[in-house]
């Protein structure tokens, strides 16, 4: 079973964020980068695939030559073989640009694959949007935010969450499938591995080449401001016994913030 | 024309839907164009008296052979249909499970990008601006969309209901062309949670807990709060959901779900920044903890220094006798 996995590199979920000057982007010195924590649970799954039915495990990630640490990082966990593809864009806040990125790169080299794994959404631009829009691409079918996968032969069935519960997905192969957490607990790399991947050649493919027209490649969104949240001020503490303090933040809650 | 997505489940309209719904027709009018709602599969003509309440000048109902069970994928097929036809300039879905699973499916379909789970739409020069919630709410990003038509899903809990006091109008039925054995993927079987819980995302009130509740049965006290509030849910911190203590689909965070409650209680909870980015837009935030250094104090409209389990007995009688009034 060929399974591809689609990865990002994200800052850290601990990090804070600062914004550029321009007020369009944010201050990535100072900040720490990592494999997007989704797409962890999609490589996991990945292996686990392959050790169970054999074949090979890909990884890509759509990115700057700084995206390397993060598809060694892969390969150290166990995967095959790691492609990048090269884009100088940086962060555009549109999925539909990456999509297009990856379904080209598939279609003109990478052709031969049962499935396709991405994290539910890459922390930071949270679109949660290249997935779904890779699948209609190919036209192939979709399970997102999936907690639980069985692959039989060239048949899926995924477990995903909705509100209040989870359905369950059926759909042929080759598919997308997107990892949530809870899906797997992923594994972490081994030295041997980390030794294993640094003597891995990484292709580099500049997305310039994989005849997609300029104006697909040209960013769809044109952003306007980029803005941190208006800081919420420190209220008020209430005081006295825990029976006292109780009986005044119901009367609060009602009375000053005029709710429940 | 804006299109708005109605999802509904068993025949039942999401109130999300109906909060897009309303947005749409909010937009609308300084757009000087018209609302249409559209409605997939069958069976769903009951509906079409609360689209007009909500917004809807115009209904159209999908029906088909390949719209009986969700796929994505034929629901998309069909909305292109109408999206051909009608030639709306914007079409906008609810960020719900379904709307995020379908919105970039149609996006993609119809070569256009997409705003997601979008928290404020503004026009200016005669048009849309959209502001969205980035790196899980620790900043917002405000853009406009190039391609036509405009598509964009908005956030659960963030959009007041509109009441147009109408419950008539134009209803246009009409039968997708896509063909089951096109489809190539669908939902089988629906497993509904436990007792029908409320999703932290859909919920009006949340109670949180985290490391302070110490142990997995404690989470019983927040249920048992949750109880006394109606369309409330529990939710948790990932140190809480790390330690095996409650489910994932309660975590509030970066690496779960971002809500924007009316209230948000955290129990025991420091405010790690992950976690404050997936609750900060509550509109009041409630903190119990029993360190009056926790940076969630520094968030939170209301604090109480203290034990939590010595406040959660007596917010119960508390909320019970006010909710009574």
């Amino acid at each position: 079973m060929n399974v591809f996995v689609f990865v990002k590199r994200v800052p850290d979920t601990e990090s804070k964020i600062k914004i550029n000057r321009d007020a369009k982007s944010v201050v990535e010195e100072g900040l720490s980068f990592v494999l997007n924590p989704y797409d962890e649970y999609a490589l996991e799954e990945a292996l686990r695939l392959r050790e169970a039915k054999g074949g090979r495990v890909t990884v890509f990630c759509a990115g700057g030559e700084e995206c390397l640490t993060v598809l060694r990082k892969c390969l150290a966990m166990g995967a095959d073989e790691a492609v990048l593809l090269k884009d100088a864009a940086g962060e555009t806040y549109d999925g539909l640009r990456t999509a297009r990125i990856l379904a080209k790169a598939l279609q003109a080299k990478y052709p031969g694959f049962d499935l396709l794994l991405f994290g539910k959404q890459g922390m930071g631009a949270d679109n949660a949007q290249v997935p779904s829009m890779t699948a209609e691409l190919l036209g192939l079918p979709q399970a997102n935010v999936v907690t639980k996968l069985q692959i039989e032969g060239q048949a899926g069935s995924a477990v995903r969450e909705i509100e209040g519960g989870e359905e369950r997905v059926e759909f042929s192969l080759p598919a997308v499938v997107s990892a949530q957490k809870g899906l797997n607990e992923p594994r972490y790399e081994t030295l041997r591995g980390i030794m294993a991947a640094k003597k891995i050649q990484i292709p580099v493919v500049p997305v310039e080449e994989l005849g997609l027209a300029p104006a697909e490649l040209a960013p769809g969104l044109e952003i306007t401001d980029l803005a941190m949240p208006p800081e919420r001020k420190a209220g008020r503490i209430l005081t006295g016994a825990p029976e006292e303090a109780a009986r005044e933040l119901a009367r609060l809650l009602r009375a000053e913030a005029k709710i429940l | 024309m804006i299109l708005v997505y109605i999802e509904a489940r068993k025949g039942k309209v999401k109130k999300a839907a109906l909060e897009a719904l309303s947005e749409a027709r909010r937009r609308a009018e300084e757009l000087k164009t018209d609302v249409g709602a559209a409605l997939l599969g069958s069976g769903l003509e009951a509906a079409a008296p609360e689209a007009f309440a909500r917004g809807a000048h115009k209904v159209f109902l999908l029906e088909g052979d390949a719209l009986g069970a969700y796929s994505a994928q034929a629901q998309a097929m069909a909305l292109e249909e109408l999206v051909k036809e009608i030639k709306p300039e914007a079409v906008f879905f609810s960020a719900t499970a379904q709307g995020k699973d379908l919105a970039p499916r149609l996006a993609a379909r119809l070569g256009a990008s997409l705003a997601s789970d979008c928290t404020r739409l503004e026009i200016k020069d005669g048009k849309i601006e959209y502001t969205r919630p980035v790196f899980a709410g620790k900043a917002f990003l405000s853009f406009r969309l190039k391609s036509r038509p405009q598509l964009a899903s908005l956030r659960p809990n963030v959009f007041p209901l509109l009441d147009t006091g109408r419950k008539e109008g134009e209803v246009v039925k009409k039968t997708a062309a896509v063909k089951p054995d096109e489809v190539k993927g669908r939902v089988a079987e629906i497993l509904e949670g436990k007792g029908g819980a409320l999703d932290v995302t859909e919920a009006e009130v949340i109670f949180s807990g985290g490391r302070g509740m110490k142990a997995p049965e404690n989470f019983a006290l927040l249920e048992e709060l949750s109880g006394v509030v109606p369309r409330s849910a529990v939710g948790a911190s990932r140190s809480a959901v790390d330690s095996g203590w409650i489910d994932h689909h309660h975590q509030v965070g970066q690496t779960g779900k971002t809500v924007s409650p009316n209230v948000y209680f955290a129990f025991g909870i420091s405010g790690a920044i992950q976690h404050l980015a997936g609750m900060s837009s509550s509109k009041v935030i409630v903190a119990v903890n029993k360190d009056p250094e926790a940076p969630i104090f520094k968030s939170a409209d209301y604090g109480i220094v203290g034990d939590l389990f010595q406040v959660i007995p007596p917010l119960k009688d508390e909320l019970k006798k006010l909710l009574a009034e």
